[in-house]
């Protein structure tokens, strides 16, 4: 006997609207499981995005009554009674049902320089594990794009989108500047792509599946260093060299 | 023929994980017109599943550790059905090829003095695999992404490559495919063409592999004329998860056993001290303590038998399971919560972590988990040149899970990333050394092209055929069933009979809706290459009538030497193309060296 009610969007970019269907449930379903149990039957031509099925690449990123959530780690039986919406995230350009466009995401990419360190001493380069976690927390995304998806700066507005590169890579201008072995200045061109539009709502931080704090620990801190450099450009190039000791008092602030 | 979106490059390659970013960074570093082609975004490639680590001897943890160690340990996990050369080429880069993922942006966690930091993993002797917790392949993926965008590369996104295309002399010199979102059809020449298409885990019902891994470049290459090899090697990982069954096959990585964890049946038993195979019997413990000794200190103590090489375990599983000492949900347990602190396992295994608590709600700090064997990998493929990665067909080449060789029987944890970093090179080099020879600009048949786009067409013209999923459901059952992890003479030929069944209905498919992203569609031109590929799993695995690594035959339980000296070569009688018989054929092993057979003699 069906039980749950599936309210999928349906549509290209012409329009489109709500679709229900009616299955029954399974125990330990996710959304994912659901939609995929619809193409199987119903509706094979229904259009998604997924790839892993564990949280682990970011495709299957849809508004999930309303909320941005990873289709394949959202239960079932965690969603509250009556019918679970499926819609398309709102950023981005429709293509057909659950699937957007997100270039835009993939265009900003080739806007950021690439990784620049200095050539490895005698043994290889040495890191310390301290000095490292917080670009690993950055290289944690999975580049769902639901940080991109509920940023206020670009969701409700087109045209800043040329000009933003968004929360998915204020964090990769984080990462690369806080890497102990870089030797790029990204400070200008975060600058450029809109960092100062950031008004710190922490919408992206609270949709990150990764639990990466964007807000706290990526964005800010950007915002801090630009506004250094800008009034001191000697204070940047000295902590560049002395970057081990500022990242140790920035980690022991941050433990205080 | 129809006016369609067509490129000219030197190469092209086809698949965007690990294998073929390497293989584009490669050809494009020397200054070759590359393209990349993916059927998904970028970045998603299942390489991102993968969890532990990247295999190199680099000594970090053990300085003991070298090239010839890991050889020795690949080829023995492998039962010695590896291409040798592939096995000698990837022990001695593998671990230039993780420093120079350290040189393009990757932080690996690490040792106390600053190095790279290396875990225990199963088969291999001293702890080597180079990892970021428990998601080195996101790490590794996303690396290469960055390397590769930032050098400028045409990338292809969700394009789908229906065939491989050949010029009058049969050398391989272009593609044709459709882009999902526009369902629009695209075609491509090229000198040379790079395979880094991954595997064909999808053909079975429980798999840790994705949409994607259709066994497209495996059927796409045996269309072309080049030959495959182990097609009955196929890995089943043992720790997928079991509960809720709509995440049965979702990998558990063996990074949880090489960090403490240990396999347990519904009696409490860790059973895996019952399955030590002769072959293993001299490195592993005899007893709880021995083993439990041996994760601080490896001179204390031998291997806990839960580090035995996967296909090892997996059996083993099966057989407990089968033996009535399951768990509740028909796997068994893997234990770590009561073998490690919740803040160790919470650090090491931060993906394994969430992965249990948000899909089956289990704490694994505080409990175990429900385990067992899941579809992973198959260590069959193209048959390639170890130095270049050149296939059988003039313009080919293959790297990856594609290719076939360097694993043997039998790929031991850790050993894929590395495999994709080293011969996704070689065959980037390959291709470009080869693009750079051709003479004269490659050409292709309009005609072939418009047969290709028409067949792929032909299910929106049926008005009443069978729906695509119920077919690949079907198939996936019978595979399982009929073809998975322990397999006998008369299913196998009851697989071959089925396989011609459903190919027949695979040509009766219809579709509803129009070409732009319509997952029914895009199924139905996978079916094809899931077909092929499903048969030349059950050809090999119908010839080999002996047990090795990932081929088990109930009825020849055990390794017989004849079949350890040959692989089972298929290939299609030339003009072949998608409808055309196979052949299989046992072809002798490359020679090995008498100074890398010294390794496997006494002492070492």
């Amino acid at each position: 006997m069906a039980d749950i009610t599936m309210r999928v969007w349906r549509g290209d970019p012409g329009g489109g609207g709500f679709e229900d269907y009616e299955l029954q449930s399974q125990e330990g379903e996710v959304v994912l499981d659901v939609i995929h149990r619809i193409q199987a039957t119903d509706a094979p031509d229904l259009a998604c995005r997924w790839n892993c099925k564990a949280g682990k690449c970011g495709s299957c990123s849809a508004e999930v009554n309303g909320k941005p959530r990873l289709m394949c780690m959202t239960r079932m039986d965690q969603l509250p009674e009556g019918p679970v919406t499926v819609a398309p995230m709102r950023a981005f350009p429709i293509i057909r049902d659950l699937v957007t466009d997100v270039s835009f995401n993939f265009e900003m990419a080739k806007k950021v320089p690439a990784f620049d360190p200095a050539p490895p001493p005698e043994g290889g380069y040495r890191m310390q594990q301290i000095d490292i976690e917080r670009g690993q927390e950055f290289r944690k995304c999975i580049e769902c794009f639901m940080c991109q998806d509920v940023c206020h700066v670009i969701r409700d507005h087109e045209e800043n989108k040329p000009n933003y590169a968004g929360p998915r890579f204020f964090i990769r201008f984080a990462e690369l500047e806080m890497h102990p072995l870089d030797t790029n200045d990204r400070r200008e061109l975060a600058k450029e792509l809109g960092l100062g539009m950031c008004n710190i709502t922490k919408c992206c931080t609270e949709v990150c599946p990764e639990h990466i704090k964007i807000t706290d620990n990526a964005i800010i801190p950007m915002k801090e260093r630009v506004v250094d450099a800008q009034y001191d450009p000697v204070a940047w190039l000295g902590r560049k060299i002395l970057r081990r000791h500022k990242l140790t008092a920035e980690e022991a602030a941050d433990r205080g | 023929m129809a006016e369609i979106e067509s490129h000219d490059y030197d190469v092209i390659v086809i698949g965007a994980g690990g294998a073929g970013l390497r293989a584009a960074i490669e050809s494009v570093s020397r200054g070759l017109r590359t393209a990349l082609i993916c059927k998904s975004l970028l970045g998603k490639a299942h390489t991102v599943m993968a969890e532990g680590g990247v295999a190199a001897a680099m000594g970090n943890v053990y300085e003991e550790d070298n090239w010839k160690v890991h050889f020795r340990d690949t080829m023995r996990g492998g039962k010695m059905l590896n291409n040798w050369r592939m096995a000698e080429l990837h022990a001695q880069e593998a671990p230039d090829r993780v420093l120079e993922l350290e040189a393009w942006g990757a932080l690996f966690d690490r040792t106390k003095d600053g190095k790279i930091l290396q875990r225990d993993f199963g088969g291999h002797r001293y702890a080597r695999l180079a990892h970021v917790g428990d998601r080195t392949g996101l790490e590794l993926i996303r690396t290469l992404q960055q390397r590769a965008v930032s050098m400028g590369i045409d990338v292809f996104m969700e394009c789908k490559i229906l065939r491989l295309l050949s010029d009058s002399e049969g050398r391989v010199s272009g593609a044709v495919g459709y882009w999902r979102p526009t369902g629009e059809f695209v075609s491509f020449t090229a000198k040379a063409v790079v395979l880094a298409s991954g595997g064909v885990g999808k053909s079975w019902k429980y798999t840790s592999n994705s949409w994607e891994s259709t066994g497209d470049g495996h059927a796409m290459a045996l269309w072309s004329g080049a030959d495959l090899i182990d097609m009955e090697a196929v890995q089943f990982h043992p720790t997928g998860m079991v509960w809720p069954l709509s995440v049965r096959g979702i990998l558990v990585t063996e990074g949880v056993r090489g960090d403490g964890g240990v396999l347990r049946n519904s009696e409490g038993e860790r059973f895996m001290f019952g399955y030590v195979a002769d072959m293993f019997r001299a490195e592993t413990a005899e007893s709880e303590e021995e083993a439990d000794r041996w994760y601080d200190d490896h001179t204390a103590g031998r291997r806990p038998p839960e580090l035995l090489p996967r296909d090892e375990v997996a059996r083993s599983i099966n057989s407990e399971v089968k033996g009535g000492r399951g768990s509740p949900h028909g796997g068994v347990f893997l234990d770590i919560a009561s073998r490690r602190s919740p803040e160790v396992i919470r650090r090491r295994l931060p993906s394994m972590y969430h992965q249990f608590m948000e899909l089956a709600g289990v704490d694994i700090t505080r409990e175990a988990m429900e385990v067992g064997p899941t579809c992973h990998y198959i260590m069959g493929g193209v048959r390639v040149d170890a130095d270049t990665g050149a296939a059988t067909v003039p313009g080919l080449f293959a790297a990856g899970e594609v290719a076939g060789g360097m694993h043997g029987s039998n790929r031991l944890g850790g050993n894929s990333l590395s495999d994709l970093l080293v011969f996704g090179r070689r065959a980037g080099m390959g291709a470009s050394d080869y693009a750079e020879g051709r003479l004269g600009d490659p050409s292709v048949d309009a005609a072939e092209i418009d047969t290709i786009i028409a067949d792929s067409l032909a299910p929106f013209t049926r008005e009443s055929g069978e729906n695509p999923y119920t077919i690949q459901s079907d198939l996936q059952e019978m595979m399982q069933a009929l073809v998975g992890i322990i397999r006998t003479g008369s299913e196998l030929d009851t697989a071959l009979e089925k396989l011609g069944e459903l190919r027949e209905r695979a040509e009766r498919t219809s579709i509803k809706g129009g070409r732009i992203y319509n997952p029914g569609w895009n199924l139905t031109t996978d079916l094809p290459s899931m077909l092929t590929v499903s048969r030349c799993v059950a050809l090999g695995a119908r010839d080999r009538k002996e047990s090795r690594g990932g081929h088990t035959r109930d009825d020849f339980p055990k390794a017989d030497p004849e079949f350890g000296k040959i692989n089972l070569v298929l290939r299609q009688p030339a003009g072949g193309g998608v409808e055309g018989d196979i052949k299989v054929s046992p072809e002798p092993l490359l020679e090995m060296p008498d100074e890398l057979k010294e390794l496997f003699e006494e002492g070492h």
